[in-house]
């Protein structure tokens, strides 16, 4: 697999953020970015299929066109068998994004059913289900979906779907189970229990809607883990190779020597492509951490007072700290800058 | 319980969960290797050839499933996996015996090199947090978002065949005998050198990043403010009262997080023509090789496991809460 590595650590806890105006704006810049590489790519799986310049699988004969350098005709060149190399890339990102989404959708339900089912049924259930998710967690997944898919007579899409979906939960389980065990016995949970609320109606409209933002985060996630996977799949060969994902171009162009023999057009742009959308989604990802937790936004979202950035969460300057932070130029000029001895106490100075 | 023996029973669960998903997989899917040898000669095998094949390859199913069952853990206990599909008569035990150490060598040292440095870079991002290395961060995000082997093609276009700095690919030098002498182990570092910076490269930010996190929340907690009060130098701070404590949940992601970082170098391996585990993978999956492939897999999860069992103990000797938990136990 590639290097999806779970790095989210700390759960964005979100109770009761509605969406106001100007949300964006104070939305982390990392989170922003991120919005920003993905929305792209959407944006190129949506409108790209139907914009293609050439049929992806149309091999021109021509033999100037074989792995014929990026031109006006063909802007991102040609693969080995004169095939647009921008039509593949535009049908792979469609390709590969929905399947992403599909199994995010998915892994992301079921770890959402094992993760609240965990928690709420208790006792033995709990333990089982916790000891399920965990084993699975510690199983490598690639080689499994390696066997799996290996041993499937079609390695369409719906298979590769199907068995990325069923090994891609339990990171999102394990933590929404936490998350439901430490909002189960607030107060708003009993009192709707008290109101002779249904445990179904409880778990939908009072502990699932208190999730959302963990469950963005593990669906973040677990869209991130499927490109990885598929794609590292199909690399090898383990997909349905007449399809065009970002995955088979990257199997073509490996196939064919496409990097040894300089055609870097063939080969680079399907993997950027996989680069960029991991990027937007660790981003994203990273961006809601920090809404969660406010700690780890970086300075961008400090403001500065007298010449001193300060973050949201530390804490209130003294003044006499913020003043004596006077260097180079200032220090200097303040040596002189002052009308009287009274002027130069802390306390008379202004901020 | 103890600790230890309590991560022990989970790991032995985890095992057997492993080999019983491996038993029952091939007896559950469609396709089986025995079919897929006899697509691969059509016409020229008869139906009949089955019983042979079955039999060459030592998966006959005789007796009931769970006799099967028994008999397949009693051989995978003696390191006896069969024998290859694609590679026949050799034994799988005999070529995984050939992969495993050169994998090992690589990922692993690759791999804890990389976890110690992003941890270290992960202390001082977090401790200067906003600071410039902390903004360095977005840039390591992508690095770490490249697939494992199209960052490793790039390094080996760039570094091997357009700068002559690393050789090509394979695991060490043509015509050399591999041995215990100098010239085939320098021989075999200089060719681990390029896959290992491509392991190293990407997922240092992973660790990175994590690190990162926990310090800055554990920076904030009382005892380091306390500490700080004090009057105590800051290296003794950062490292004795944050980092050490900011260690424990970076352990235990590095436990969890093996079995994807192993993954990708496996895959990487295959750029790189290196010698081993993941090249025999791959060679395993083109030639349809199921024994072999499945052989793999268990390998894979064993040695992940086995490492998880490592991290756990050095857990317990790092942070005294695990001991004081096994006490009052």
């Amino acid at each position: 697999m590639t290097a999806t590595m779970p790095v989210s650590t700390e759960a964005a806890v979100l109770v009761g953020q509605e969406a106001v105006p100007g949300r964006w704006r104070r939305m982390p810049t990392k989170a922003k970015v991120g919005a920003v590489l993905l929305g792209f790519f959407v944006l190129a799986a949506i409108i790209g299929p139907l914009v293609t310049p050439y049929d992806p699988s149309y091999q021109n004969p021509n033999p100037a066109l074989s792995m014929a350098a990026p031109s006006a005709a063909h802007l991102l060149g040609t693969t080995q068998s004169g095939q647009d190399v921008l039509s593949q890339l535009l049908v792979g990102i469609r390709l590969t994004l929905e399947l992403a989404v599909i199994v995010g959708v998915v892994a992301t339900a079921l770890s959402v059913i094992v993760g609240v089912a965990a928690a709420f049924l208790g006792g033995i259930w709990d333990e089982l289900l916790s000891l399920f998710s965990n084993v699975f967690l510690v199983i490598p997944s690639l080689p499994l979906l390696i066997i799996l898919l290996g041993y499937l007579p079609q390695k369409g899409q719906l298979a590769t779907i199907a068995v990325l979906a069923a090994l891609g939960w339990p990171w999102g389980a394990r933590v929404i189970r936490a998350q439901t065990l430490a909002i189960r016995n607030r107060d708003f949970i009993s009192a709707a229990r008290e109101t002779g609320e249904s445990t179904w109606r409880i778990l939908a409209f009072e502990i699932v809607p208190n999730e959302v933002s963990l469950i963005a985060a593990s669906f973040v996630n677990t869209v991130l883990y499927a490109i990885g996977a598929s794609v590292a799949l199909a690399f090898i060969g383990l997909a349905d190779l007449n399809s065009w994902s970002l995955g088979t171009m990257l199997y073509w162009a490996e196939g064919q020597d496409a990097l040894q023999l300089g055609a870097w057009w063939w080969f680079v742009p399907p993997g950027l492509a996989v680069a960029l959308m991991g990027t937007g989604l660790v981003l994203l990802n990273t961006g809601i951490d920090e809404l969660g937790n406010p700690r780890l936004r970086d300075a961008s979202s400090a403001s500065r007072i007298a010449g001193r950035w300060l973050r949201p969460t530390d804490p209130t300057p003294v003044l006499a700290e913020v003043s004596q932070r006077r260097t180079g130029l200032a220090g200097f000029v303040h040596s002189f800058s002052r009308s009287s001895l009274l002027d130069e106490t802390e306390a008379g100075d202004t901020l | 319980m103890p600790f230890i023996l309590r991560r022990l029973v989970f790991y032995v669960i985890a095992a057997w969960v492993a080999l019983t998903l491996n038993f029952f997989i091939p007896r559950a899917m469609p396709g089986n290797a025995v079919e897929a040898i006899m697509s691969k000669f059509p016409g020229t095998l008869q139906p009949s050839a089955y019983r042979a094949i079955e039999a060459m390859l030592g998966i006959g199913h005789a007796g009931s499933i769970w006799h099967q069952y028994w008999r397949y853990l009693v051989d995978v206990s003696h390191f006896d996996f069969g024998v290859s599909s694609s590679q026949y008569p050799a034994q799988v035990s005999t070529l995984l015996g050939e992969t495993i150490p050169w994998t090992l060598t690589l990922v692993g040292t690759a791999t804890v090199i990389a976890f110690v440095v992003g941890t270290a870079l992960g202390i001082l991002a977090g401790w200067r947090h906003g600071g410039a290395l902390d903004r360095t961060l977005p840039g390591l995000m992508f690095l770490q978002a490249i697939p494992y082997f199209f960052f490793a093609l790039i390094l080996l276009e760039l570094l091997a065949l357009k700068v002559h700095l690393f050789p090509v690919g394979e695991g060490y030098a043509g015509g050399l005998v591999p041995g215990w002498h100098w010239a085939f182990i320098g021989s075999a570092i200089y060719h681990s050198l390029l896959p290992a910076l491509t392991i190293v490269l990407t997922s240092i930010a992973g660790w990175m990043l994590q690190m990162r996190n926990v310090m800055i929340t554990t920076l904030g907690e009382d005892y380091v403010i306390a500490a700080q009060a004090k009057g105590l130098p800051s290296h003794r701070v950062i490292f004795t009262y944050a980092a050490r404590n900011a260690l424990l949940p970076q352990l235990q992601g590095f436990g969890l997080a093996l079995g994807f970082v192993v993954s990708g170098a496996l895959i990487m391996e295959i750029v790189f023509s290196y010698p081993g585990i993941g090249l025999l993978l791959l060679s395993a999956v083109s030639s349809d090789d199921f024994p072999l492939m499945q052989a793999i897999f268990l390998v894979i999860t064993f040695a992940v496991l086995l490492a998880n069992l490592i991290v756990d103990v050095v857990i317990v000797f790092a942070d005294p809460r695990a001991r004081v938990q096994e006490a009052t136990r």
